[in-house]
C-alpha cells in the first residue's frame, strides 16, 4: 500500500515539474473587483484574453477589493515563485514592502491603471492613464467647436477622485483664463457617481432659468442623468441640439448615444493595458529592455475623444465597454 | 381648544410640530431669499413642453415632490420595519439594485425593443416576488433568530450589488420606450409627474390596509412591548416578517421610478446611499427609531425635507464641495429640535413662564 502510495505520489510530482517546465511565463495579476465597474470589467477582460497559455503564459489571477487582500496575493505569488507580478493597487499607500521583497527576489513588476506610492526602483514600469491629458483632450475639442459663448453646467464626479481632479482640473484652468468661457453652476455627486445627482443638478439649473449651452459629465452615467432632464424639460441637445453634451469613459452604450447624434464628445479613459506589458515582458524575455519610460518609470497609455460627427460603429466595437 | 383634542391625536398632532416647522422654516428661508435677491423663481409653477411633445409641468416645487418620490415610498417601508422591529434595514439601496437588475432583466426578456405594458407587470411582479425573498432574508434573521436589524442587513448591504451585478453582467440596458417615460417621468397629456402618483397610490394602500386591519396596532404592540403582544395573542414573528414584507413591495417601487427615470441601469448607482436618507426622512418625521407608534405621514413629510433641502441648496449655487456640510448643519438642527430631551426641556421652559403646572403629558413622549 505505501508502495502505491509512494508511487502515486513520485509520479505527481514528475507530471508537476512537466507541466511547469511545459508551461511558458508563470505571471501573478492583482486586478480589483470586475463588478467595480465597465471599466474594471473590461480591465479584467483584456488582462485574461492576453495572458493565455496560448500567448505563451502561466497566468494566475486574484481579485481583491481591499489592499491588505491585494498585498496577501502578491505574497503569495512571491512565495509561488512567479516571475512577474501585475498590479492594479486598490490604495496608493503600503507597497514598498511588498515590491523590496519582490524585487528581492528577482521578480518583475508592472503597475497598470493605478499608481503606488514607492520609489519608482520598486517596479519595472508603470502603464497608466492621464486624467489630467484626458481632460485637456476634451476641452481643447470643445474649443475646436468655436461657439461664441460657453456657458458650462460642469457635474463633476467622486470628489478627490483622480478622474475627477484630472477632468475637472482641465475646465477650470480654462475657464478662469479665458473670459468666454464660464461655468454656469457646478455639481457633483459627492461621494459617488451617481447619474440621478447629475439629473438633480441640471434640473434645477433649468428650474432656475439658468441659461447654459455645454453640460461637461465628468462620465457617462452622469451625462446620461443630465440629458434625462433637458429632455423632461423639453430642451434640445446632441448634434442638431441647444445643448452641447460630453460625457467620459466610453462605455459602449454612450457610444451609440454619440452615433445617434444625442450626444456629442466622449473622452477615452483606456482600459486595455495588457498588450503593452505583454509586449515589455517578450522584449525582457528576449533579453532587451524596455524604453519609452517617463522618470516615474511610466509609459502613458494613448487615449482618444470620440466626436459624434465622426464616430463609426468600427468604433464603437473597438473601443466601447461593456455590452 | 387644544384640550378638547383627545390624547390620542395630540399626541399624533406633536409628532409632527417638529417637520412641519422645518418645512415652513425652509419655505420661509426661500421666500426671503427670494425677496432679497428680487426673484421668487423658485415657487413659480410653469408649463414646458418635452422633447417628446407633451406639456409637463416644471419648477422647483414640481421638483422637489418628484424627486423625492422614490425616497417617500421606501420611507414608507422603513417606518413599518423601524415601527415593527425597533430597528432599520439599512439594506435597501443595494436591495433596490438587486430589484432594478431583475425588472430590467425581465424587460429584456420581452424585448427591449417593444416594451408592452404586460411586460412592464411582468418585470414588477418578478422583481416584487425576487425583491421581497431577499427582504423577507433579512427579516428571518432579524425575527426568528433575534438579529440586531442593522446587522443583520449589512449583510446584503455589502454584497447586494454584486449580486445585482451578477443577474445584469456587464450590460448597460437603455430603456428607450413610451412607456417607460410614462412611468419614470410624465404620461402623455398629463402633465404632473408620474411618481407623485405613485406615492399616493402607495400611500392610499397603506391608509386602506390600516383602516380595514388591525396591522397598525398590532406593528405597534409588537414595537413596544413584544412580550404583551404574544401575551395578547399576536404573533411577533409574523408582524415583523410581514412589516418586511411590504418593505420589499416599496423598494421594488421605488427601483423601479428611478430605472425609468433615468431609462438606465445602473447596478452601482441605483438608489444609492437612499438607506441612509431613509432612516433619515422616519427619524424627522418624528418617528422614534426604536420602534412602537408610528407614522408615515411624518415619515414622507421627511422625505420632502429633505429634497426641499438639496434643491435649495443646488438652487443656491452652493459649492459642490461644501453642499453636504451644509446639509449636515440643518439635518443635525432638525433632528436635535424633535428630539425628546429638547422638548422635554422646551415644555420645563413653557411651563415656568406661564407657572403651569406639569401635566403627564410629557409621559406620553418617548
Amino acid at each position: 500500500m505505501k508502495k502505491i502510495v509512494a508511487l502515486v505520489l513520485a509520479l505527481v510530482m514528475v507530471l508537476c515539474t512537466a507541466a511547469a517546465l511545459a508551461d511558458g511565463i508563470k505571471v501573478g495579476i492583482i486586478n480589483l473587483d470586475p463588478a467595480e465597474s465597465g471599466y474594471r470589467e473590461a480591465n479584467v477582460k483584456d488582462m485574461t484574453d492576453t495572458f493565455t497559455a496560448e500567448n505563451g503564459y502561466d497566468a494566475t489571477f486574484a481579485t481583491a477589493t481591499t489592499s491588505d487582500k491585494q498585498l496577501d496575493a502578491a505574497r503569495g505569488f512571491i512565495a509561488d515563485g512567479v516571475k512577474y507580478i501585475l498590479v492594479s493597487a486598490a490604495d496608493a499607500d503600503g507597497w514598498d514592502e511588498v515590491l523590496q521583497e519582490a524585487k528581492d527576489a528577482g521578480i518583475g513588476v508592472f503597475l497598470f491603471d493605478r499608481m503606488v506610492n514607492a520609489d519608482p526602483s520598486l517596479y519595472t514600469a508603470a502603464v497608466v492613464s492621464d486624467m489630467a491629458k484626458e481632460g485637456e483632450t476634451a476641452v481643447a475639442w470643445l474649443e475646436s467647436l468655436g461657439l461664441e459663448e460657453y456657458k458650462i453646467l460642469h457635474i463633476k464626479g467622486q470628489l478627490g477622485s483622480a478622474a475627477q481632479l484630472g477632468r475637472s482640473g482641465a475646465l477650470e484652468a480654462k475657464c478662469a483664463a479665458d473670459d468666454k468661457w464660464t461655468i454656469v453652476r457646478e455639481g457633483t455627486g459627492g461621494d459617488s457617481w451617481d447619474p440621478d445627482e447629475a439629473r438633480k443638478i441640471a434640473q434645477a439649473a433649468i428650474d432656475a432659468n439658468e441659461d447654459f449651452n455645454v453640460i461637461y459629465a465628468e462620465n457617462d452615467g452622469m451625462a446620461n442623468g443630465a440629458v434625462e432632464a433637458l429632455d423632461a424639460k423639453g430642451i434640445t441637445h446632441g448634434v442638431n441640439g441647444k445643448v452641447v453634451v460630453m460625457g467620459f469613459d466610453c462605455n459602449k452604450w454612450a457610444l451609440k448615444k454619440l452615433l445617434a447624434g444625442e450626444w456629442n464628445y466622449d473622452g477615452q479613459c483606456s482600459p486595455f493595458q495588457a498588450k503593452l506589458i505583454d509586449e515589455m515582458i517578450k522584449t525582457l524575455e528576449n533579453g532587451g529592455t524596455i524604453e519609452g519610460l517617463n522618470e516615474l518609470n511610466q509609459i502613458i497609455n494613448e487615449e482618444k475623444g470620440f466626436d459624434a460627427k465622426t464616430i463609426t460603429e468600427e468604433d464603437i466595437a473597438t473601443y466601447g465597454l461593456g455590452e | 381648544m387644544m384640550q378638547k383634542v383627545n390624547s390620542r391625536n395630540r399626541q399624533g398632532l406633536s409628532q409632527l410640530v417638529i417637520p412641519l416647522a422645518a418645512l415652513g422654516i425652509l419655505i420661509l428661508f426661500n421666500l426671503i431669499r427670494g425677496i432679497i435677491i428680487g426673484d421668487l423663481g423658485f415657487f413659480s409653477i410653469g408649463t414646458r413642453v418635452n422633447n417628446d411633445g407633451n406639456l409637463v409641468l416644471t419648477g422647483n416645487i414640481i421638483s422637489i415632490i418628484d424627486d423625492a418620490s422614490a425616497l417617500a415610498i421606501i420611507a414608507m417601508g422603513m417606518t413599518l420595519v423601524t415601527a415593527a422591529c425597533g430597528g432599520q434595514d439599512i439594506s435597501v439601496g443595494a436591495v433596490g439594485a438587486i430589484s432594478g437588475a431583475v425588472y430590467v432583466r425581465v424587460l429584456a426578456a420581452f424585448g427591449l425593443d417593444h416594451i408592452t405594458f404586460p411586460g412592464v407587470l411582468a418585470a414588477f411582479a418578478a422583481a416584487c416576488l425576487v425583491t421581497i425573498i431577499f427582504t423577507l432574508f433579512n427579516g428571518t434573521l432579524v425575527s426568528v433568530f433575534k438579529i440586531q436589524p442593522m446587522i443583520a442587513t449589512l449583510i446584503l448591504f455589502s454584497c447586494g450589488r454584486s449580486i445585482a451585478y451578477m443577474i445584469t453582467g456587464s450590460a448597460t440596458p437603455q430603456l428607450n420606450a413610451p412607456l417607460i417615460n410614462s412611468i419614470g417621468k410624465t404620461i402623455p397629456g398629463i402633465p404632473i409627474p408620474t411618481p407623485i402618483f405613485l406615492v399616493i397610490i402607495m400611500g392610499l394602500i397603506l391608509t386602506l390596509i390600516f383602516k380595514v386591519t388591525n396591522l397598525r396596532l398590532y406593528t405597534q404592540t409588537v414595537g413596544i412591548n413584544q412580550g404583551a403582544a404574544r401575551l395578547n395573542g399576536i404573533n411577533p414573528t409574523l408582524i415583523k416578517l410581514l412589516s418586511f414584507v411590504i418593505l420589499g413591495i416599496c423598494v421594488t417601487m421605488a427601483a423601479m421610478i428611478q430605472v425609468c427615470r433615468l431609462n438606465q441601469l445602473s447596478h452601482k448607482t441605483l438608489l444609492d446611499a437612499i438607506e441612509m436618507d431613509a432612516i433619515l426622512a422616519v427619524a424627522i418625521g418624528g418617528n422614534s427609531l426604536g420602534g412602537g407608534k408610528f407614522r408615515l405621514s411624518g415619515s414622507i413629510l421627511g422625505s420632502y425635507i429633505i429634497l426641499m433641502l438639496t434643491n435649495t441648496l443646488n438652487d443656491m449655487s452652493v459649492k459642490p464641495d461644501s453642499i453636504k456640510a451644509y446639509k449636515a448643519i440643518v439635518i443635525i438642527i432638525i433632528v436635535i429640535a424633535g428630539s425628546p430631551g429638547f422638548k422635554s426641556k422646551i415644555s420645563n421652559l413653557w411651563e415656568k413662564i406661564h407657572g403651569i403646572e406639569k401635566k403627564t403629558v410629557s409621559g406620553e413622549v418617548h
